[in-house]
């Protein structure tokens, strides 16, 4: 790909078409137009609009605890032996991961639209959890489409939806994983179009689904600023966050993207390796294609055929990624590195043990990328790992993969 | 420029009934298969033919289309040969229309220059690309429309009177509306909800308008075809040729032929539709 020419500001984002360079758009049928239409004119109205901001950020302090804290993890910090590490700690937050940011923002603006019915995609259960969860608090019946692959690897996130009263439908078509969950909630809203707000997870999907999950989840990135500025009084040096659609990533990574001295690192998954199919980093291995409303980088064969890919962990296994993320990839605003699952479960082991802190394996892979550059770093630099959400989700897939039983 | 469809349709239009439009997917079960029902399409009664392309994540397709995208890309499919199929075709009938139906990415990927050659010179008609919207018209819609290759827009119930004329801008063959908010081979919603947006549309284009989505009888072909130009049937052929496949595959009777009893009595529907409109 030519790269785009290097723009004033890496914050503008998307034009009035929803597109970030080449990327983004609204590649959708039909049918489902004039709701995106209705939905991007809403949102565009609830922005500026104190009242949305007060409910969400009474919300957010009372509901799911925000601010989520900057911890110095000395402990890693110590054991690495370079930069200091911060983590930043969204598995603090109400129900367990940086998801509720964005359902919170987005099931308002439901209410506003005076929908009926919520649905939702989700990969590890995490964003499934947090949209069952915003659904019960404000009333709303709520279905979930989750992969049956990840059915089974992730139980108790299952249970957990099913607790707070929404309907898991288990999606069996390909390798049963997020794209197959996508597919089938876009053909559940294309069907129930009049009373049916669909909570995209992540910041991709047809304009304006990417800058409206990024906006909602920017608190992340707002907040760790100013609280490394108050803690150190500098801004980090380093910042690290695990890559699936990107919706943690692009939270932390938006508020620094013109402080042009903080390097940013986005971390994809690498399963078992760049070399074979066994993996989802679709930046570093992808290319440019159109899937599920936006062009973006995909794993896709030379007919233009999406694959499975494959991680370790649910929350990554997904062969696109933000459209917003292809577009800082390109113009080289933010570099895109892959961890193996191998590296991400030996990160997962090691931030048990000296931080008493069991991270999503998610997260263990943007701290797999730390114990690998902070080492060579000098010891007054600042490194931050967003820790996008806590791993009790993760430990039968962790308890299989070391060949122990529960 | 007048296209094969523009010819087809004025010619049904001076016989005074609708056309019927089948699909079927390229390369379903096997390359030389599905060759074979799309020769056998005309004869049975077939105006027009939709030439599905598979793609691996079918977003706007119930589980039988997508059940025969899967078995097309397992049988080896890709849009290079889905191009090829349609010039064998074209070698031995230069009258029926040929419109290709999928998804944007493998013509993406194919490259959007070379795609619209390859489909021109393969005698290619019209596309229709289910995600691509009016506003995205500068990928496809425009070069296919400079390229002379009609590009087919889906109207829905949810294109109101005000987006109506966005949707017919850049449309040309005819305007495909689809008769229900859903996936393809849903229940066929109310009819005289379907014919009241047929006349709707109608008010807004010179256009021939076809109807799909839910139509799987010859009855059903009928009945819509009393007030549409014409009915699009898909979801039922499709069936058509799973039900003659085995568990492994293998075929049980000859598809082309399941296939072309099939056409043939939705044909005879669609020949009587405006007779009983007349009653």
């Amino acid at each position: 790909m030519n790269k785009p020419a290097m723009p004033n500001s890496f914050r503008t984002g998307p034009d009035e078409q929803g597109m970030f360079g080449i990327f983004g758009g609204r590649f959708v049928a039909e049918t489902l137009m004039p709701l995106i239409l209705d939905l991007e004119e809403q949102w565009n109205k609830a922005k500026t609009d104190p009242e949305f901001k007060a409910e969400l950020q009474n919300l957010s302090t009372h509901y799911a605890g925000r601010p989520s804290k900057l911890y110095f993890a000395e402990g890693l910090t110590k054991h690495l032996g370079g930069a200091k590490v911060y983590f930043k700690r969204e598995d603090l937050n109400h129900t367990g991961s940086h998801k509720i940011n964005n359902c919170l923002g987005q099931i308002l603006l439901a209410k506003r639209m005076g929908k009926k019915r919520i649905i939702a995609e989700t990969g590890a259960g995490q964003h499934g959890v947090a949209s069952a969860t915003v659904a019960a608090r404000f009333g709303y019946p709520c279905v979930v489409y989750m992969g049956a692959t990840d059915v089974a690897r992730q139980s108790p996130n299952v249970f957990r939806m099913k607790l707070l009263g929404a309907e898991v439908r288990p999606v069996t078509a390909g390798h049963g994983t997020l794209k197959d969950a996508m597919n089938e909630a876009l053909r559940d809203w294309v069907t129930n179009v009049e009373d049916t707000y669909y909570l995209i997870g992540t910041a991709a999907g047809p304009h304006p689904y990417p800058e409206l999950v990024r906006d909602f989840q920017s608190v992340i990135g707002t907040e760790a600023r100013a609280q490394m500025l108050e803690q150190e009084g500098r801004l980090p040096d380093v910042i690290i966050a695990a890559v699936g659609g990107g919706s943690n990533a692009i939270g932390l990574f938006h508020p620094f993207l013109d402080d042009k001295d903080v390097r940013i690192i986005g971390i994809e998954a690498g399963g078992r390796g760049l070399d074979g199919i066994e993996h989802c980093a679709s930046m570093s291995a992808g290319k440019p294609g159109v899937l599920h409303g936006n062009r973006t980088y995909l794993l896709q064969n030379s007919d233009g055929q999406i694959l499975d890919g494959h991680s370790i962990s649910a929350g990554l296994d997904y062969p696109g990624v933000g459209p917003e993320h292809s577009w800082l990839r390109d113009s080289g605003r933010v570099q895109y590195e892959p961890i193996l699952d191998d590296e991400a479960l030996e990160a997962f082991q090691l931030t048990t043990r000296v931080e008493g802190i069991i991270p999503a394996l998610e997260s263990a892979h943007a701290i797999a990328h730390a114990m690998k550059i902070v080492p060579k770093m000098d010891k007054d630099q600042l490194v931050i790992v967003n820790l996008s959400g806590r791993g009790d989700k993760d430990v039968h897939t962790v308890a299989n993969m070391l060949g122990m039983e529960i | 420029m007048t296209t094969r469809i523009d010819r087809r349709m004025a010619k049904l239009k001076a016989e005074g009934r609708p056309a019927l439009v089948t699909y079927f997917m390229g390369g379903d079960p096997d390359y030389d298969t599905a060759l074979a029902i799309m020769k056998a399409l005309p004869g049975a009664g077939s105006d027009i033919i939709e030439l599905g392309m598979p793609f691996s994540d079918p977003m706007a397709d119930g589980p039988a289309i997508q059940a025969a995208g899967l078995r097309a890309l397992k049988g080896g499919q890709t849009l290079a040969k889905t191009l090829k199929m349609a010039s064998e075709f074209r070698a031995g009938d230069d009258e029926t229309p040929i419109v290709l139906m999928g998804y944007y990415n493998p013509i993406y990927i194919y490259g959007v220059d070379r795609f619209l050659a390859d489909a021109k010179a393969s005698g290619i008609d019209g596309l229709i690309v289910v995600d691509l919207p009016p506003e995205m018209d500068e990928e496809l819609c425009i070069p296919a429309l400079k390229a002379g290759v009609n590009f087919i827009r889906l109207a829905t119930p949810t294109t109101d009177d005000k987006r109506l004329p966005k949707v017919l801008e850049n449309t040309s063959g005819f305007v495909y509306y689809v008769s229900m908010t859903g996936i393809t081979g849903s229940a066929l919603a109310d009819t005289a909800k379907v014919s009241a947006a047929v006349t709707r549309i109608k008010g807004h284009t010179a256009l021939p308008v076809c109807v799909g989505f839910g139509v799987k009888t010859a009855e059903q072909a009928r009945v819509i075809g009393a007030s549409a130009d014409g009915v699009v049937v898909g979801t039922a052929i499709v069936n058509a040729i799973a039900n003659v496949l085995g568990p492994r595959g293998e075929k049980t009777a000859d598809p082309a032929e399941a296939v072309a009893t099939l056409v043939s009595g939705l044909a005879q529907g669609v020949r009587s539709a405006r007779l009983a409109a007349a009653e």
